[in-house]
């Protein structure tokens, strides 16, 4: 729509909307644009910026300054402000822009298409904003780079609103811009007034770590550079920026002369846990009978995985991983079930989701109303806790569950903490305790041969059932990856975590962990962007899919398609929302009422059949190669051979495998 | 074939003796699994009673359930992870077939000898 519709009855001053935004004197005469929009400086300060911060010319810089300008745009009279976001946005190493189209933000995306050559950041297709957040989302826990996403700002964001949950629980960054047209007076009525909000970024300002609404282009350069900065700060977060239609469509205009720069990005170090505290846990570690070490986030990376090995042979204590990420090798002697810390005397919990729940249990049991709360521990326990969560924490949303008291508390990065933590620790121990920690280790290593043959065992019953075992349907994925460099992409609808019990998980990227926020709709999002960062470094991705998971927004298999993101998907289709189904039958048992099943399997509401959905069909519909249902045993390693084949030579694929619920 | 139905027979006396039924009703495996779905049991113990670390914290029903009594008293008293079943909403005969049906599924293969399992 064109800027110039007035009211006929109003005519009013005719103010440029962008004087009063940005505040500045209009300068910019087109003529003296140069297509590196408005000669933008990159530079750590204002104009005057020191010599010293500022970074060396980009590729895009030289090239501007040293090659034939290019003619201005002609009808907007000079150059576009999108293209000076553009160059803002490729000094900060974005590679994919997952997003799904929308007019808010038109002229950001015909400056990355056209004047950015749709490289750095590349625009991958996306058929819903849950997508396009959800594959950033996967792609950092793979690559531990940030994606950026577009989205029309109101209901666009209302769309991703529920994926940036999710990356704000599991402590990933998001760079998340949402077009907006703020100017009630100016923009185009209809449809993008009713889409324009005064205040966007409210929507998802509980669950994001920062966000801004920068009303002129440096503005915009500085709030870029600051969300991504502060975003990848641990605890990581995702980050929202408002962008104003306005800004993106009107010149690049200079105030007084002032030319616009670019700040430089240097990253934020993170937060390590205070001299005194670390010597106490380790004082405390060094000296107990029964260290047990809980892990959740604490491996950022595969360094991370390192220190921690490092951390627990030291001591030779038990480690519990409770897989927000993949932190400690599965086959490792120490790793160990969660009933260790019953009777653990000293837990070190690092980047813990939910301490509470690690030294206490709930039981759901309905008629009591509250359930049955008890501790797991002796009261002579004691706890230390190394969290950079504490340093993040908000109000209204209650990710930081029930409160638990602890020894020592940490408000710091455990993977940056653990180098000092290792140190204070191998100093602490006594010359006269070695003996008996060395005797700790054998005690772990018997157990942890014990619990790998039980399990195996277990893994054996209903081996050959129809629906397909969970067990079954892991191991025989198992069979096919196993010689691969594989990464487990996501694991939607619970399989009684039989991959993480039977796999020799022992990279970092092996697992990639859970939504956090459990939103459901997380996993073929996360998966597929997952695959891409996969795809990049040459590995295998593999995704065992829930069906409830699947419906919430498919789209992104097309996106997968499209974009040709090999990525083996074999379903958990146990044709329920399982998790609600048992729900309902757990009150219907305690109100002493038979569940009405309706037809289905599982009580009213909660099955997903009658017709059942032919996942593979939808599958094919959107170009992967697929199979199903698959309900014979016998019939699913052949399958997963086939698929296997297909996501090798680059494509996705997907198996609807009818499983047991569990 | 013949173990099981013999074990069906015993799992039906016990039903009878212990649920006071006077003389013991043939307890049947195949109205057994209709039930273990009915009531919702396969939802968190699987189809076969195989259990699940989630959803059964682990407890296995099959092969080798406990003892019917044991049973019985089992799911009309739980009071914990999972939700009891009076008589109102689950007849004892329901019961007795169930754990017919439950004593009638075959032990597991000895995992080393599926090749999967083995590695
Ligand atoms: C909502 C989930 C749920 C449902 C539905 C359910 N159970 Fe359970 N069941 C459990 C859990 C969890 C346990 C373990 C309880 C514990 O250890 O306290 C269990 C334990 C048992 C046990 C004891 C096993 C042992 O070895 O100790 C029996 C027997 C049993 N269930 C039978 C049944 C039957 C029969 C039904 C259907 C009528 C049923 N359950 C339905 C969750 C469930």
């Amino acid at each position: 729509m064109s800027r110039k519709i007035s009211s006929t009855k109003d005519s009013g001053p005719k103010v440029d909307r962008r004087k009063f935004l940005t505040g500045v004197a209009v300068a910019g005469a087109a003529g003296a644009m140069t297509p590196q929009a408005a000669n933008a400086t990159v530079a750590a300060g204002a104009a005057t910026a020191r010599v010293p911060s500022a970074l060396p010319p980009t590729a895009w810089t030289v090239a501007a300054e040293t090659g034939t300008p290019q003619k201005d745009l002609a009808r907007i009279g000079g150059v576009a402000g999108s293209d000076f976001m553009v160059d803002v946005i490729k000094t900060l190493d974005i590679k994919y822009l997952p997003s799904n189209c929308a007019s808010s933000f038109r002229g950001i995306h015909e400056s990355l298409i056209n004047y950015g050559n749709n490289k750095m950041p590349e625009f991958l297709t996306c058929t819903h904003e849950e997508s396009g957040v959800g594959m950033g989302h996967g792609y950092f826990k793979v690559t531990g780079k940030p994606l950026m996403t577009l989205c029309h700002g109101t209901v666009g964001l209302q769309h991703a609103s529920m994926a940036i949950y999710n990356a704000w629980c599991d402590r990933v960054p998001v760079i998340v811009v949402g077009g907006n047209d703020l100017d009630a007076a100016h923009r185009p009525p209809g449809v993008p007034t009713v889409h324009s909000a005064q205040d966007i970024n409210a929507l998802v300002r509980d669950f994001t770590k920062w966000d801004d609404t920068p009303v002129s282009l440096q503005h915009f350069a500085q709030s870029m550079v600051r969300a991504y900065k502060i975003s990848m700060t641990p605890p990581y977060g995702p980050v929202a920026i408002s962008l104003d239609a306005g800004l993106q469509q009107e010149p690049v205009k200079h105030h007084n002369g002032e030319k616009l720069y670019i700040p430089k990005y240097t990253p934020t170090s993170a937060p390590q846990g205070d001299t005194n505290a670390v010597r106490e846990a380790a004082r405390l570690l060094a000296g107990a009978e029964r260290p047990v070490i809980v892990v959740d986030r604490a491996a950022r990376t595969e360094n991370g995985v390192r220190l921690l090995v490092q951390l627990a042979e030291a001591l030779q204590a038990r480690v519990v991983d409770m897989g927000a990420r993949m932190n400690f090798p599965k086959n490792h002697h120490l790793s160990a079930g969660i009933a260790v810390v019953n009777n653990a005397d000293v837990i070190i919990g690092m980047e813990l989701t939910d301490f509470w729940a690690v030294v206490n249990s709930f039981i759901d049991n309905g008629d009591h109303g509250i359930g049955i709360n008890q501790t797991k521990i002796k009261p002579e326990t004691k706890l230390i806790s190394i969290n950079s969560v504490d340093l993040n924490t908000k109000a209204n949303y209650q990710d930081f569950q029930r409160f638990q008291a602890v020894d020592v508390a940490m408000a710091a990065d455990a993977e940056t903490t653990l180098p000092s933590l290792i140190e204070a620790v191998k100093s602490a121990i006594q010359n006269d305790r070695k003996a008996a920690i060395a005797k700790r280790g054998e005690a772990a290593k018997k157990a942890h041969t014990e619990v790998r043959e039980r399990t195996r065992q277990a893994a054996a019953l209903a081996w050959d059932a129809s629906p397909i075992s969970t067990a079954r349907m892991s191991m025989e994925i198992w069979g096919h990856i196993k010689d691969l460099d594989w990464s487990l992409v996501a694991q939607t609808g619970n399989v009684s975590n039989w991959p993480h019990r039977l796999w020799p998980m022992e990279k970092h990227h092996h697992w990639l962990g859970h939504s956090g926020g459990y939103g459901v709709g997380y996993g073929i999002a996360a998966a597929v962007g997952a695959a891409l960062a996969n795809r990049d470094l040459g590995r295998f991705s593999v995704n065992i899919q829930g069906d409830g998971d699947l419906m919430y927004a498919p789209g992104v298999m097309w996106t997968a398609a499209k974009h040709k993101i090999p990525l083996l998907t074999v379903m958990h289709n146990n044709r329920g929302y399982h998790q609600e189904l048992m729900h309902v039958q757990r009150l219907s048992s305690f109100r002493n009422r038979v569940a009405s099943l309706g037809g289905d399997i599982g009580p009213i509401g909660t099955s997903i059949m009658n017709p059942d959905i032919e996942y593979h069909k939808l599958a094919e519909s959107m170009g992967w190669w697929a199979k199903g249902p698959i309900t014979d045993p016998e019939k699913l390693g052949p399958a997963i051979r086939e698929a296997v084949a297909v996501v090798k030579s680059g494509q996705p694929a997907l198996l609807n495998v009818w499983t047991q619920p569990r | 074939m013949s173990h099981q139905m013999f074990r069906v027979v015993l799992a039906a006396l016990a039903a009878g003796v212990v649920l006071g039924h006077g003389p013991a009703l043939a307890a049947d495996a195949a109205k057994g699994k209709a039930a273990f779905m009915k009531y919702g049991c396969w939802q968190c113990h699987g189809i076969e009673g195989q259990g699940s670390a989630i959803t059964s914290a682990g407890k296995v029903l099959a092969p080798d359930p406990m003892p019917l009594e044991t049973f019985v008293a089992f799911v009309r008293s739980t009071d914990r992870a999972m939700p009891p079943y009076s008589e109102k909403v689950l007849p004892n005969e329901d019961l007795a077939d169930m754990h017919a049906y439950l004593s009638a599924i075959p032990k597991p293969k000895d995992y080393k000898s599926i090749p999967l399992l083995r590695q």
